[in-house]
């Protein structure tokens, strides 16, 4: 079973980024730059399912500018078999993003997506589900676990209050969320192999895709801040504050 | 314009997120139509046509629907999509896994988890875990939004008076099937609707400290909720975080126990009335957006605060 696995460079979890000054958008220069965090965890679920012997290949695709060779070289440090890199100019919606991918899984024709249910710079949470509303198939979104059997993907999904299970028929689009897995570090080793494995190169117009877009930046601004209220001393003075002067208890 | 409002809800009643998508809806303006895909579900739309602002209730009852399967219930919002100028549903796990795929279906944009309506396609949004608003406009003929219950008040949930229309139309996409649910028992209400959270951090120490505060939320009824950090650890499960990728959560009462304040948690949290913080180091982040803050040893102030209330 082949499995295609996406992977977004996004600024590092760690830093905390800020709206630019002068309100066009956020601040991004000079930042580490890592792959999205959920995209992480579907590349550890692909490479489990290949090492179970579930899997027999795991092929990496990343959509953006030469730098994003750079997370498919992780991707595949920690176990991926290949590279596609789509190359593309500047933020792409979602909209885009899933036509661009629907371009390459229409190419690969693998059995399996698995995907980040959202990448932690637009937070947008739409790129899988799009995916499988383009390609017809069905969604196993925020999962937590997942099971392939019987030509089928059991996926347990994170849903608010609990857990819901659904079956899907294969192929299927797969989108983690934070329980799934925990991803693995790369060895010294790997990395190295890395290098030498194989990477190819499409354009959008190679996939027939336009990404032009019908939503548009057009500020962007910090959160409204709080501030610091008052240090109590004691239970008994929090109690009473929460009585009398906001009066929330 | 006309508005569609995905309704949620569990074939019952009416979820709490789906009348904060109606002052949505009002902010934009228009009229307000609310599509009820169910099985068995007349009684939510009986509930949902007495909804202060809405003027028509679209009911299509059918067992193909009964899971809130996307792939079944995406073609049917996209089979009525051409007379609305909008398309909104609350941005909770059902929300967000259903309207990409009803976005994509029509060929338009999506925009996401919307905290303020600037004008009827123009909107304000958190990126980079809320660490920057951004407004943007939209220019699709069909505006697919799901919005952020947190950052709007209920609408009334009585008040009301609107038709009742069945909508025939069965969609069984075939290629999905649901299997079981665990919905986590509870008395408590749930996270994003109560009125009062209470959260555990690392600080928590195990899972089993949660007990502490459990027993204050009991006596506030409230909800009990934890940080990434909490989860990450093991002590308590996925979905009690609150957080950028958690739940979004904007109660009266928010009290952050042993939670240090990342920027993940905070963007969570920050939009809560009133935050209570109680946490050993006093140079804690949470500090920052607490209203009333203690330093304190969480094991000796919890049972304190819990035999005060």
């Amino acid at each position: 079973m082949k499995v295609l696995v996406t992977v977004k460079r996004v600024v590092d979890y760690n830093v905390k980024v800020r709206a630019k000054s002068d309100g066009t958008g956020p601040e991004l220069g000079n930042v580490k730059m890592s792959i999205n965090p959920f995209c992480e965890i579907a590349v550890e679920e692909a490479v489990k399912l290949k090492e179970a012997g579930v899997a027999s290949e795991v092929v990496i695709v990343s959509i953006g500018d030469k730098s994003c060779q750079e997370q498919i070289r992780s991707a595949l440090a920690l176990g991926a078999d290949r590279g596609i890199h789509v190359e593309a100019e500047g933020a792409l919606q979602p909209l885009a993003i899933a036509k661009l991918l629907k371009g390459v899984v229409d190419r690969e024709e693998p059995e399996l997506i698995i995907m980040g249910k959202q990448s932690i710079d637009g937070d947008n949470n739409q790129t899988g589900q799009m995916l499988a509303a383009l390609t017809g198939r069905g969604q196993g979104t925020f999962a937590s676990k997942l099971d392939i059997a019987d030509g089928k993907a059991q996926v347990t999904r994170e849903i608010d209050g609990g857990l819901q299970t659904v079956a899907l028929d294969l192929p299927a689009i797969v989108t983690t969320d934070l329980r799934l897995n925990e991803p693995r570090y790369a060895s010294l080793p790997n990395i190295m192999k890395a290098k030498r494995k194989p990477m190819d190169t499409l354009t959008a117009d190679e996939l027939g895709v336009s990404t032009v877009s019908k939503v548009t930046l057009v500020s962007a601004e910090p959160p409204a801040t709080r501030q610091a209220g008052i240090k109590v001393e004691t239970v008994a003075e929090l109690v009473d504050k929460l009585k009398n002067e906001a009066k929330v208890i | 314009m006309s508005i569609l409002i995905v309704a949620e809800h569990d074939n019952a009643s009416l979820k709490a997120a789906t009348l904060n998508t109606v002052t949505a809806a009002t902010q934009i303006g228009g009229d307000i139509h609310m599509l009820i895909a169910g099985v068995d579900c007349q009684a939510v739309a009986e509930e949902a046509a007495k909804v202060s602002g809405v003027s028509k209730v679209l009911v299509a009852d059918n067992a193909a629907y009964g899971h809130q399967l996307a792939e079944n219930v995406a073609p049917l919002v996209t089979e009525v999509a051409g007379e609305y100028s909008h398309i909104l549903a609350p941005a909770t796990t059902t929300g967000k896994n259903l309207m990409p795929r009803v976005a994509a279906l029509l060929d338009v944009d999506q925009v996401s988890d919307i905290i303020a309506v600037v004008s009827a396609d123009t909107y304000k949004r958190p990126i980079y875990a809320g660490n920057v608003i951004a407004t943007v406009k939209n220019d699709e003929a069909i505006q697919v939004i799901t919005v952020r219950g947190a950052a709007f008040d209920g609408a009334s949930a009585e008040g009301g008076s609107a038709e009742i229309a069945t909508i025939g139309a069965s969609h069984d996409a075939g290629v999905s099937a649901f299997v079981g649910e665990e919905v986590a028992e509870s008395d408590r209400p749930e996270l994003t609707a109560a009125k009062v959270v209470v959260s555990g951090g690392r600080g928590m120490q195990n899972g089993d400290n949660f007990k502490l505060l459990e027993a204050i939320a009991d006596k506030l009824g409230g909800a009990v909720g934890a940080s990434r950090a909490a989860v990450d650890a093991g002590f308590v499960p996925n979905d009690m975080q609150v957080g950028q990728t958690g739940k979004i959560v904007a109660p009266d009462l928010y009290v952050a126990v042993g939670i240090s304040g990342a920027i993940q948690h905070l963007a969570g949290m920050k939009d809560s009335k009133v935050i209570v913080a109680i946490n050993k180091d006093e140079d804690a982040p949470i500090f920052q957006v607490a209203d009333y803050g203690l330093v304190a040893d969480l094991f000796g102030a919890l049972p304190e605060f819990s035999e005060q209330l």
